[in-house]
């Protein structure tokens, strides 16, 4: 499963790159990165099909992450084919405003920052499963 | 009978008349106001005597009427020496007495050898009333009067000049108490005064310190979001690498026990990755303290003191905590951070907490001016702050804060610099931002704080240090 990680923090890709190394070297997950909105959706538009699931932050300098998370749902508005990728929201301000925003615009899910690896490991890996198992 | 006799008329006129100028001459209305009285009515006796000696008096005899006549002038003599006695701490009024005596004595003697039995009266009469001598003392006597009159009248004038020039200098000197008492009053007005204004100025200067003082936590106030933030994202990377370290360590024990067997390149990788991530818990730990250090200066009083300083680091610092610190408030809030940062601008020597200030103020303002532009909704409108620093060839220090925001109105223009001047709503600006601002910069730094601004369009700040 390809999984689009959008932050402008650079060492998130470390970050990232450590706490699923099995899951990579396994190549259950795999990992792309972008450093803004802008970079997400170029990457998006390079990779179409490719991109399952997209986890972004939201506090961006530019393109914030529902800004991209509204472009998206424009851009792959149909449900399947191909499927749109979801997309996750990732913030360290988790107030409720955010919150109802992003899942009205069709955010599939809400985390707040520091993320909780070990869950987000058993949520990437479940979807994982399920991406894999009707291909 | 050689004296001369009067027609009783104009004796008693002359009398009044001589009582009348003795009254005003010794001013008794003023000296002796109940002798005044009594000698200004004395026309109340005159009148029935006048009456009884033109009615009744013309059948009388000539002896009579001599006798009467020295009765009168006795009297009149008499009084005239009452008053005089009475009067005699005045120096022409004793001057009077001496010049009445003679007249006096010849007239208490006239009245004596009416009066006196008859014997003592003739030794009396010889003496006095007949023949020449008695004409010739008559004479002197009535001289006597009249040079006594005139000395008296003389030294009257002088006591009155005394008087008059005794009377001007009390005035004077009583103005001059007067005038003294007033500069005194005006003095002490003026005293008091100054000591006021001095009060009211020492009060002045302690409220714009606590003014200063709240402008600074007001400003930090707004920023406590941004920092929060600040702190949070380095501090999930100290805790994230720490624990996957862990992890990984895990992960090199669990290889180095497979013995001969162990995946050496995998070993190599996480040696790396651990040392990686040791140097990033390291980064991200010390891009912590910074923001602590940068606000608990930023709220500590400014020492005042320069310190060389990396404008380019501060810059960078403080266009993060404005960012976040409006970001924290309007959630909805976005834009594009720029900057362009001369990387030969070597360190300078600069207040820190003071410049960090300047800075903060620039940077909040043009969010907020980008932030107001993007409420107006325009399609495709981008808010953007720009932060840029340059090393003139002069050695001067250029700092550029550009926003694309509602710029600034001409007429405010004029104005933004003024304390207490803010065209935020009540409660979101103290007006003391740019004007402090400027303060910093002009004054603190010998620099120059200047704008470039169009409405609709955008602002520019621009800060030049000397240097």
């Amino acid at each position: 499963m390809n999984i689009l990680v959008v932050d402008d923090e650079l060492d998130v890709r470390a970050l990232f790159e450590q706490r699923f190394r099995r899951e990579i070297r396994g190549g259950q997950l795999r990992f792309a990165f972008a450093h803004s909105g802008e970079e997400a959706l170029d990457y998006l538009h390079q990779h179409a099909s490719e991109v399952v699931l997209i986890l972004s932050d939201i506090n961006m300098p530019g393109m914030s992450g529902l800004e991209l998370l509204g472009r998206i749902r424009q851009e792959y508005p149909a449900p399947p084919p191909p499927a749109p990728p979801q997309v996750m929201m990732l913030t360290a301000y988790a107030d409720e405003d955010s919150r109802r925003q992003a899942l009205e615009l069709g955010a599939s899910d809400f985390l707040t920052k520091p993320v909780d690896f070990v869950a987000l490991k058993q949520k990437l890996l479940q979807l994982a499963a399920n991406d894999d198992a009707p291909s | 009978m050689k004296l001369i006799i009067f027609p009783p008329i104009p004796s008693i006129l002359v009398s009044l008349f001589i009582f009348l100028a003795l009254r005003h001459f010794l001013e008794l209305p003023e000296r002796a106001p109940r002798l005044n009285w009594l000698l200004k009515y004395l026309w109340v006796l005159a009148v029935p005597l006048l009456v009884v000696l033109e009615t009744v008096g013309s059948r009388w005899d000539t002896d009579v009427h001599w006798l009467l006549d020295a009765v009168y002038v006795g009297l009149m003599v008499l009084l005239a020496g009452v008053v005089l006695i009475r009067m005699r701490a005045l120096r022409p009024a004793r001057t009077l007495l001496v010049a009445l005596a003679p007249f006096a004595l010849q007239a208490l003697a006239k009245l004596a050898l009416y009066t006196l039995p008859i014997t003592a009266g003739d030794t009396l009469s010889s003496l006095i009333d007949y023949g020449k001598p008695a004409d010739v003392y008559w004479f002197f006597s009535i001289a006597w009067l009249v040079v006594g009159t005139l000395v008296a009248y003389k030294q009257q004038r002088i006591l009155q000049q005394e008087q008059l020039e005794r009377e001007l200098e009390a005035r004077i000197k009583f103005r001059n108490q007067e005038l003294e008492q007033l500069v005194e009053e005006r003095t002490a007005s003026l005293n008091r005064q100054t000591e006021e204004l001095r009060t009211t100025l020492q009060q002045l200067k302690a409220t714009q310190s606590q003014l200063i003082q709240s402008e600074k936590m007001a400003s930090l106030g707004e920023l406590t979001a941004g920092i929060a933030h600040e702190i949070q994202n380095p501090l999930n990377f100290v805790t994230n690498f720490a624990d996957v370290s862990a992890e990984l360590l895990g992960e090199l024990r669990e290889e180095h026990q497979k013995g001969v067997v162990a995946d050496t390149e995998l070993e190599a990788e996480l040696l790396t990755d651990l040392e990686q991530n040791l140097t990033k818990i390291t980064h991200h730990g010390q891009r912590a303290a910074s923001i602590v250090r940068g606000m608990l200066e930023h709220s500590r009083a400014s020492s005042g003191e320069r310190a060389p300083t990396n404008l380019n680091q501060l810059a960078d610092e403080y266009l993060r905590l404005a960012y976040h610190g409006l970001r924290a408030k309007n959630k909805s809030f976005n834009a594009t951070l720029t900057t362009f940062f001369d990387p030969d601008l070597k360190s300078v020597d600069v207040v820190p907490q003071d410049l960090g200030r300047v800075l903060l103020n620039l940077f909040t303002n043009a969010f907020y001016a980008v932030q107001k532009r993007k409420e107006l909704g325009e399609p495709g409108y981008t808010p953007t702050v720009e932060v840029s620093t340059l090393h003139r060839a002069s050695g001067a220090v250029e700092i550029r804060v550009r926003d694309n925001g509602t710029g600034i109105p001409a007429a405010v223009r004029q104005k933004i610099f003024q304390p207490f001047f803010t065209t935020k709503p009540a409660g979101e600006g103290t007006g003391l931002g740019l004007s402090l601002s400027y303060d910093i910069i002009t004054k603190g730094h010998n620099g120059t704080l200047s704008l470039q601004t169009e409405e609709g369009q955008g602002t520019e700040f621009i800060i030049e240090l000397p240097g």
